[in-house]
């Protein structure tokens, strides 16, 4: 197992390296000059050429490539072209936000969504079935921009239940250990920041949820109904199981292995749509920054920001590989 | 009789005291303020965007300073200047006794290395020990945009609190320029200690001093206790810079109260402030102009000025402004904002007119549009200031100009790329929208920044007229204010005999508030100053 764990955690490397190319040939033959949109209105040629050049980037590519490898060698993703900072102490600052956001986006999706599947399944052509079904496509057709205006215009301002925007509200304080607010609160035993972190994170994270909901949902149902048909399962029921080990026990642990999957891969989209939830939430995470970066052609940071949400995606289904054999000690996943 | 005139003078004056006594500022309080994105950086000389000034508005200083809802100056660290007989020398006495947010004091050679530090060629003296200044690790966009480096020559403190400016040829807006946010004043002090972390951890003399910034948050300001002007404020205890980046999320959170100011609404939403009680709107009208402009390199728009007229006939400015804009702008006659000098109120603007439009097409030799074929009207993909939607405008003025017979064609491209490929004066580019928002408030930042094709190839509209040019260079040398006004109303005239371009509307910023912040001012160069704010409640 653990020669396993350090062989996919290996394969990162030459993962990055594609997606690094990738991304930094898409840049520059994308239509855009960040020196230029620097300058915005008041460009001249001389600021113009000036920027570039200390930007570097009137070097030829295969130079202003291989200077970027070499930073990375070094665990340097180089210095933002907008804000001159190092890429990587940016990164820093706002994943955190992005990744409980999305943490608490998953668990919202992943325990209502089984929930709801396994109920679905169990009670196939019910009205329940119908009605949760009906539901997921809903919430995978809600555009979440629109729906989390809706929340805030609900719970916010007619029922005045839910802080309407950030993470925080100005005036609690809470002492920044992992730039996690709510482990923050508990390492530090702040029960009101702890509250309010909560309070704060619940519309955004439903927000986020209602997508990956209905598909783990969907996916549930359907894996659900798929090992219910099987022979053991017969075999467990007419050996008088209670309807509960028989679901729980047998047919959830054979059919959560398509929904690991689906999860680890929502975990990828929910890092990446959290933007919408983010610009209107004010969250201040990694979408909303690398959508602006790619406004504004900052190359540094959609170079840096894309590799760590890659070797970010590629670890978490590195976990999701694992549990497999976590949940279903029969799969090798040699 | 004699008493109930005494009785009635004693109620008059407690009334009036009473009054006075109720405006008397209030010390004490938060204001957190509203916005739509985060600042960029707080190191001032390297930052380009509006969101970093408005910081450094409350945490800087410079020489000059802007007067209140004005672009006239007023002396800021510099309590008075010398310029000499031909021009080309400033000396600027300093304020004494002022401290930086981190103690050490301010005089002339903290000015020389503020300045300097910007120049390519670091001609600096100072009056002390100095500092080496540290190679520059970017480039200092609005030095070198504005061409500092071939307007100031050195920079000597010749006192301890006594700055001579050197500069290499007559440059009158250069006092307005000292005044802007690139020319703020830094601690020597502690950029030294660490060059490359002051951008996140300035140190300048102004009212309130940076305590906390979390990305893309809030950015944190502490009253400045020991602030050099004692004659007003700051009054507020703290302010809170929080970015909400979706306009009507933020007016959400002005609405329920959790913020003070709201700055950049939906347009629909002013309409619900205007009928909130609770709610004032300061309004300024803004510095800026959006215009409708020619590729002048390519004919007929270069020589042909009745077409060019006819254009400019043809396009319902008024309709655009009440339509699209909301009602948030006025209709422009001068390519500069009334409120700034040397606009001409005698141009009397290009009045909507589709007959005239159509009788100009034919002296053109285009009756009816025939002959023209079908021109490309670029319009801007991107929400500015001065135009906030260019989408919908360039749909407008392409209806207009079909009503005289004029087919045009929307073409736009993402922002990045629209700057870069107008600037290249292409072929397919026939009609262009862009604008301009001012610097210093001098009219030489939007006359002869915007319209001189004769002083670069980077101009955006390339009109290459003598006269034009002649006018800008004597606006740029002749010091005297009322000689310059004069030049510049001659300049606008000329643009309205020529019609270079079609100014189009100037947007008016409107930013709600809650009622109970007083004395809040916007200012024509959208600078924010929090220093004489105070909270009612």
């Amino acid at each position: 197992m653990l020669a396993y764990i350090i062989r996919r955690i290996l394969i990162l490397i030459p993962t990055l390296l594609g997606v690094s190319i990738i991304v930094f040939l898409m840049l520059r033959f994308t239509p855009g000059d960040p020196a230029e949109l620097l300058l915005g209105e008041r460009v001249t040629e001389e600021a113009l050429y000036e920027i570039r050049e200390h930007l570097g980037l009137n070097e030829p590519l295969y130079v202003q490539y291989g200077l970027f490898l070499g930073r990375l060698m070094k665990g340097d993703l180089g210095e933002t072209i907008w804000s001159r900072q190092k890429v990587w102490i940016e990164v820093k600052e706002r994943f955190p936000a992005t990744i409980e956001l999305s943490i608490a986006a998953l668990f919202i999706s992943c325990f209502f969504g089984i929930i709801f599947g396994i109920i679905s399944a169990t009670r196939q052509y019910s009205i329940f079935d119908y009605l949760s079904m009906l539901g997921a496509l809903i919430g995978v057709s809600m555009p979440i921009f629109w729906l989390g205006l809706v929340f805030m215009l609900i719970f916010s301002l007619n029922l005045g239940w839910l802080p309407i925007s950030g993470r925080l509200s100005i005036g609690v304080d809470l002492e920044i250990i992992t730039n996690f607010y709510i482990l923050d609160a508990v390492l530090t035993w702040n029960w009101a920041a702890l509250k309010d972190a909560l309070w704060h994170i619940i519309m955004p994270a439903v927000t986020l949820s209602t997508i990956p909901m209905a598909i783990v949902a969907r996916m549930t149902r359907s894996s659900m109904l798929e090992v219910l048909r099987q022979d053991y399962i017969k075999t467990a029921k007419a050996k008088g199981l209670s309807r509960f080990i028989v679901t729980f026990k047998h047919a959830l642990r054979n059919a959560l292995i398509p929904v690991v999957t689906t999860i680890g891969l929502q975990f990828g989209v929910a890092l990446g749509g959290a933007i919408l939830t983010e610009t209107i939430f004010a969250w201040p995470g990694v979408g909303k920054w690398m959508f602006d970066a790619v406004m504004k052609r900052d190359y540094m940071v959609i170079q840096g920001g894309t590799l760590c949400i890659a070797a970010l995606f590629v670890l978490i289904n590195l976990v999701v590989d694992v549990l497999y054999a976590v949940i279903n000690p029969r799969i090798n996943i040699q | 009789m004699l008493r109930k005139i005494v009785l009635l003078s004693v109620v008059f004056v407690f009334l009036f005291t009473g009054s006075m006594v109720a405006a008397a500022p209030k010390s004490g309080g938060t204001l957190i303020f509203g916005r739509g994105g985060d600042s960029v950086g707080l190191d001032m000389a390297y930052e380009t965007d509006g969101n970093s000034f408005m910081i450094g508005d409350n945490i800087f200083e410079a020489l000059v300073a802007y007067k209140d809802e004005s672009t006239a100056l007023e002396p800021g660290l510099a309590k008075s200047w010398d310029v000499s007989s031909d021009g080309k020398t400033y000396t600027f006495h300093l304020r004494k006794g002022v401290k930086f947010h981190d103690g050490t004091p301010f005089n002339a050679d903290a000015a020389v290395f503020s300045i300097g530090r910007m120049m390519k060629e670091r001609n600096v003296k100072f009056h002390g020990k100095g500092w080496k200044i540290p190679a520059q690790e970017r480039t200092p966009e609005y030095w070198v945009s504005m061409e500092m480096d071939d307007t100031v020559g050195s920079i000597e403190a010749t006192g301890e609190y006594t700055v001579v400016f050197n500069l290499k040829r007559v440059e009158a807006p250069f006092l307005a320029n000292m005044g802007m946010d690139f020319a703020s004043i830094i601690s020597p002090t502690a950029f030294m200690k660490n060059p490359k972390e002051f951008v996140r951890n300035p140190v300048g003399t102004g009212p309130f001093k940076l305590v906390k910034w979390i990305k893309d948050d809030q950015i944190v300001l502490d009253k400045n206790k020991d602030y050099w002007d004692k004659s007003g404020g700051p009054y507020l205890d703290k302010i809170v810079f929080r970015s909400i980046p979706e306009n009507s999320v933020r007016f959400l959170e002005l609405k329920t109260g959790n913020i003070h100011i709201c700055q950049f609404p939906n347009p629909a939403d002013i309409e619900l402030a205007r009928k909130d009680s609770n709610l004032i709107l300061p309004t300024q009208p803004g510095m800026n102009i959006g215009y409708l402009s020619f590729n002048h390199t390519k004919e007929p728009w270069k020589s042909n000025v009745n077409l060019r007229k006819a254009v400019a006939h043809a396009i319902n400015s008024k309709a655009i402004v009440d339509n699209i804009y909301q009602g948030m702008g006025q209709v422009a006659k001068n390519p500069i904002p009334p409120t700034m000098w040397g606009y001409n109120e005698k141009v009397p603007g290009f009045k909507y007119d589709p007959a005239l439009a159509k009788k100009l097409l034919t002296k053109a030799g285009f009756p009816g549009g025939k002959g023209l074929g079908e021109i490309t009207l670029w319009s801007m993909p991107v929400p500015r200031p001065y135009n906030p939607d260019g989408q919908k405008i360039g749909v407008a003025m392409s209806a207009d100009l079909a009503k005289v017979g004029i087919k045009a064609k929307i073409v736009s491209f993402e922002w990045g790329t629209y700057l870069k490929r107008q600037r290249e004066q292409p072929e397919d580019m026939d009609l262009f929208q862009l604008g301009w928002t001012g610097d210093n408030g001098d009219p030489d930042n939007f006359l002869a920044v915007l319209f001189d094709g004769l002083a670069s190839s980077s101009i955006r509209t390339q009109w290459k007229n003598e006269e034009y040019h002649k006018l800008m260079l004597q606006g740029k040398q002749t010091i005297d204010q009322a000689k310059r006004t004069e030049i510049y109303k001659k300049a606008l005239q000329l643009i309205f005999d020529e019609c270079p371009v079609i100014s189009i509307a100037h947007s008016t910023v409107i930013w709600p508030a809650q009622k109970s912040v007083m004395n809040f001012k916007l200012h024509p160069t959208s600078s924010v100053r929090m220093k004489n704010v105070w909270l009612s409640k």
